[in-house]
């Protein structure tokens, strides 16, 4: 009960409690879009010539690209041209030591309950700190070294891991995947990269950090991650933003590749900033998330807590090439007062007796609204495909609505595909009735929620498990009477 | 213990409960009967607290309390508990976390600290005892799937794990097989001492041949219009309430 406590104080205290600014001297790139934007960032970090060229095919193509119009959201047309695509701290070249960070950049991460101090970190996390356009460091670094384990930022990866990144950025999702994919393609500022050598077990888990901090400026960050064969990572990524009355765009692109008998675990706990009650800012969080299991027996593990941006279009997928390999998908996506997602994803069944298993919950509040949407493809080739989808929908109040979309593409007959849907509701009597036994409102729904989304929960490392419960009992603040 | 004064309920511009009056002291068992429709669970659920029923006037005191300024969840951490006529499902929580849930609720209320694990599944074991409940229904989600009967007698458990001081049980007899009925008022009685109260609704006399009543209250048109020994019950079993009615029609003239 005292965790309880804690979880009903803070929602009592706090709207969104990372909805804070931090005061550091940064510098932009111009308003808009152009070549020369292209050009600037890459500039500024320093690229090689072939990175620059793979980021203006990227820009060329985006151009004769149109915003995708099939997702259940509504929002005003974005206005490309009024974002700021690179924002970074002024800042001295290199930051050999912990000590070298902007204090107030790591007062910002103290706020927000994550120290940059590699002896108060949460036992065995690795965390890269990325604040709006550039990696601000990467901790526990040399320890990983040691095993030969990458984790450092894109950035640097592309100057000092070519041969890598030129190798597998792409691969997973091609410059012209999608609108987004191509623009984050063309302007992305930096993000993590993952490389664990063949045989290696990660000791801890990785994650990183983004923060938007600047005004008006939209977050790109690329995301990279690789498992060589036999290998096995448990990567997370938490995300914040302060509020702001203007819409603020996020659109980030992953990918995921894992070889012969190695599994990768990635979780997210998403929290930008979703807008006030009016539904006036908030993120736009439009990302491509997708991962590929090359090798025979491997494995990719999504699992995301969705509870902030003001709209959320995302669809992590798996395509599953190597025989016997295994995708999953674990999800819970929460909706409050005007948030719209649309968010699922993409089993793509080519290998032999590939498995995926999909858990989605929904959890709609307020005026919001919630779509799953997910796909499920079985190629010719995928003798003994099977999949499992548990697709549920938890409305609280009746002003929420929530849709399920699942779509199904069967070429094969051996394979095996099994979808189940329940939608329920809190309701008067259902608060009544746990009242009845002694519950408020709040702790009747976060029992219900935590009892609901357990499944999902489950899936994420413990200290996470804890944080994202909270986050839950948070975002649906003041969704009952 | 309870002392219901002139209440006045009604509901979406109706009135139920007229000048409605009941005293009931610790350790009594006080039984309702009435035709449907009379007003016996909006009784219940006015003292549970719900919200839709609006108090238009009238006191109830519990223990020396106003219960009326409290909050449903109020009243039942100070010890107030109804077995619902048509009990709810909880999807995705067990009995098991719902009842550490609502026990730990009413341990913060006392200012006591939550219990440990290894208290909380005794006391889980003991009580399942009392009310013969099969293990298995506990690991379940709060009544989903369960049979009519079987969310009685869960009503009845979950009243034995909160050791309430007052008990309103809205027909926990009906919908339950004659071996279940046995066991439900077995439960009961089990519960009774001499500080805990029961308000006990019902259709069947055969229920209070189990658990025995000090009183049995006829309600009629939203208030208590005979009351008297379980003898009463017998005898409205035997003619029904056209008696009743014909009686409170002639007063009314
Ligand atoms: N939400 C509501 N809106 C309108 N009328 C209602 C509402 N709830 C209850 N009533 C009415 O109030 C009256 C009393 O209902 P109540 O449920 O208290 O009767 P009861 O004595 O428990 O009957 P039964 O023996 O059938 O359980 C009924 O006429 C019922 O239709
Ligand atoms: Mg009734």
């Amino acid at each position: 009960m005292a965790e309880n406590d804690k979880i009903i104080d803070e929602v009592v205290a706090n709207d969104y409690k990372y909805g804070f600014t931090t005061n550091i001297e940064q510098e932009f790139a111009a308003v808009g879009l152009s070549e020369d934007t292209v050009r600037f960032i890459s500039a500024k970090k320093e690229e090689p010539e072939w990175m620059l060229d793979w980021r203006l095919k990227a820009y060329k193509a985006w151009l004769k690209m149109e915003q995708p119009k099939w997702q259940n959201v509504h929002f005003p047309e974005i206005d490309f041209q009024s974002i700021i695509y690179y924002a970074a701290q002024k800042r001295k070249k290199v930051i050999n030591s912990l000590d070298d960070v902007d204090p107030e950049i790591r007062n910002t991460y103290d706020k927000l309950g994550i120290p940059i101090q590699e002896q108060k970190l949460l036992a065995g996390v690795a965390v890269d700190y990325v604040m709006d356009s550039e990696s601000v460091i990467t901790t526990f670094r040399e320890s990983l070294k040691e095993k030969g384990i990458i984790f450092c930022s894109i950035s640097e990866a592309i100057r000092e891991q070519p041969e890598l990144v030129k190798k597998y950025l792409g691969s997973v999702v091609p410059q012209r995947d999608n609108y987004y994919a191509a623009l984050n393609s063309a302007v992305f500022s930096d993000g993590s990269f993952v490389y664990i050598p063949k045989g290696v077990r990660c000791p801890m888990e990785l994650s990183t950090y983004f923060r938007i901090n600047a005004e008006n400026t939209g977050q790109f960050e690329r995301t990279l991650i690789i498992a060589d064969e036999g290998s096995y990572v448990s990567y997370l990524e938490g995300c914040t933003a302060p509020m702001r009355d203007e819409n603020q765009l996020h659109a980030a692109v992953v990918e995921l590749v894992t070889h012969d008998n190695a599994e990768i675990k990635y979780s997210t706990v998403q929290n930008w900033y979703p807008g006030d009650k009016e539904g006036k800012g908030g993120i736009y969080n439009f990302v491509t998330k997708r991962g590929i299991c090359q090798g025979k027996n491997s494995k990719i593990s999504w699992t995301q807590v969705e509870t902030g941006s003001a709209i959320t279009w995302k669809y992590p997928s798996c395509i599953l090439k190597g025989d016997n390999s295994i995708g999953e998908f674990y999800s819970v996506a929460v909706t409050n007062n005007y948030q719209q997602a649309d968010t699922g994803t993409k089993m793509i069944h080519i290998g032999k007796n590939t498995k995926s298993r999909i858990v989605s919950k929904g959890i709609s509040a307020g005026n919001s609204q919630n779509s799953y949407r997910g796909q499920v493809q079985v190629h010719r080739t995928a003798d003994n495909a099977y999949n499992s989808s548990q697709c549920d929908s938890l409305l609280i109040g009746d002003k929420c609505g929530a849709h399920t979309f699942p779509y199904l593409e069967i070429k094969n007959s051996t394979g095996k595909v099994e979808h189940e849907a329940t939608t329920s509701k809190i309701g008067e009597d259902l608060l009544f009735y746990c009242n009845q036994r002694g519950l408020t409102n709040e702790e009747a729904v976060s029992m219900i929620i935590n009892g609901y989304c357990k499944e999902v929960f489950k899936q994420l490392p413990m200290e996470f498990m804890v944080e994202a419960q909270k986050l839950l009992s948070i975002s649906l603040e003041g969704s009952v009477g | 213990m309870l002392s219901i004064r002139n209440l006045n309920v009604g509901i979406a511009e109706k009135q139920i409960l007229k000048d409605f009056n009941l005293e009931i002291k610790p350790g009594e068992i006080h039984a309702i009967m009435g035709p449907n429709g009379t007003g016996k669970s909006t009784l219940a659920s006015t003292l549970a607290g719900k919200e839709d029923y609006e108090v238009l006037s009238g006191e109830v005191s519990f223990n020396g309390k106003n219960l009326l300024e409290m909050s449903a969840d109020e009243r039942a951490r100070e010890g107030v508990f109804l077995a619902f006529q048509y009990p709810v499902e909880i999807p995705g929580v067990s009995t098991t976390n719902f009842m550490k849930a609502a026990v730990n609720a009413k341990r913060k209320h006392q200012g006591l600290e939550p219990m440990d694990a290894k208290d909380f599944l005794k006391l889980m074991r003991e009580k399942m005892t009392l009310v013969e409940m099969n293990k298995e229904f506990t690991s379940r989600s709060v009544n989903e799937g369960f049979s009519g009967g079987e969310k009685k007698r869960n009503e009845i458990f979950q009243m034995a794990m909160l050791e309430p001081s007052l008990c309103l049980l809205d027909e926990t007899d009906s919908g339950l097989d004659i071996d279940a009925l046995r066991i439900v008022a077995n439960g009961v009685n089990k519960l009774r001492d001499y500080k805990r109260s029961f308000l006990v609704i019902t259709h069947y006399q055969r229920l209070l041949n189990y658990i025995v009543p000090d009183y049995v209250h006829v309600m009629y048109g939203g208030k208590i219009v005979k009351s008297g020994g379980k003898e009463l019950a017998l005898k409205l079993e035997e003619q029904g309430y056209d008696w009743i009615k014909e009686e409170v029609g002639e007063l009314a003239n």
